[in-house]
């Protein structure tokens, strides 16, 4: 049997990211501020995190202003629902073989 | 090698996320409950200002006409609108205080969107009707419009709220059958469901 941990996606591997593709997965889309909330994260550290994100083309960007304040969307990419899917399939497999 | 409960502990966070960030968890049970009280007792006074002393199950041949009767109709159905929207809000902020997350959050905003568009175009269209006399279809159309608006908002909601709205919508459609038991069945889908299922979502997620 292939071993699940190869499995794994590296760039998901670190907890916030997941949260990040699993609020994409049941919003259409978020911005940033929002995400910041949800996260409880300061600014600097969910940049870096979506940058990650972004690298990997995980998630889409749309910036726009409301009136004149910034105001950038983030949307998940096919590759991102892929991602997220198989990384959570691998966590499963992972548990259920600990378990026996 | 990361052990095993680092992905359960992920797996967790996934679910609470997904769910804190698409639901309005803050709505409460209890306001459901006494939305339908109100509701109750409003279509108490209707009852006992127009009807009374008719069994409000006996069947009614003659309509609603003069204008003023429509208008104290409107002020109870208001007053019962305002007080129920006055309560959901107050608890729902209560609750959302005690769980440490805010009411106005990205989630709470996609809910009313979703929920208004039904239930506006309802409201204009049901204005239309009473403009040209239909008296007996406003009830069932405000059960079918507010069940479709519960509908379209359930995925920001528990799921006992899309069950509510496919029961409103129900019971709008027999009453649009029974033209002259407009009242029972506002009672019945405004009072009475509101408190079922806002009891069983009380006993479910409030306590």
């Amino acid at each position: 049997m292939s071993n699940p941990f190869n499995k794994l996606d590296k760039v998901l591997e670190h907890s916030v990211r997941l949260q990040i593709l699993s609020i994409l997965v049941v919003n259409e889309s978020y911005d940033f501020n929002s995400l910041k909330e949800a996260l409880e994260l300061s600014d600097g550290s969910l940049a870096t995190h979506i940058k990650a994100l972004e690298r990997e083309k995980y998630i889409l960007i749309n910036k726009s202003f409301v009136g004149k304040k910034p105001n950038t969307r983030y949307r998940l990419s096919e590759k991102g629902r892929q991602a997220f899917k198989k990384h959570l399939d691998a966590m499963e497999s992972i548990i259920k073989s600990q378990k026996k | 090698m990361p052990n095993k409960s680092k992905y359960e502990a992920d797996i967790a966070s996934i679910r609470h996320m997904m769910d804190r960030t698409s639901k309005f968890i803050s709505l409460s049970g209890l306001s459901g409950v006494l939305a339908g009280i109100y509701a109750l007792v409003g279509a108490g006074v209707v009852y006992f200002m127009v009807h009374f002393p008719r069994s409000p199950f006996s069947y009614r041949i003659e309509t609603i006409q003069p204008f003023d009767t429509i208008m104290k109709l409107m002020a109870v159905a208001v007053a019962v609108l305002v007080a129920s929207i006055g309560t959901g809000l107050w608890l729902s902020s209560k609750k959302a205080q005690k769980a440490g997350v805010k009411i106005w959050s990205a989630s709470s905003k996609a809910m009313l969107v979703n929920l208004a568009v039904p239930i506006v175009s309802g409201g204009i269209f049901i204005l239309i009707l009473l403009m040209n006399g239909h008296y007996g279809v406003v009830a069932p159309a405000c059960l079918v419009f507010y069940g479709l608006g519960l509908i379209n908002a359930s995925p920001n909601f528990y799921d006992e709220i899309r069950y509510l709205g496919y029961s409103e919508i129900f019971l709008g459609l027999v009453s649009a059958s029974l033209p002259g038991y407009g009242l029972l069945f506002w009672s019945l889908g405004f009072g009475v469901l509101h408190i079922i299922y806002g009891s069983l979502m009380f006993r479910k997620y409030d306590r």
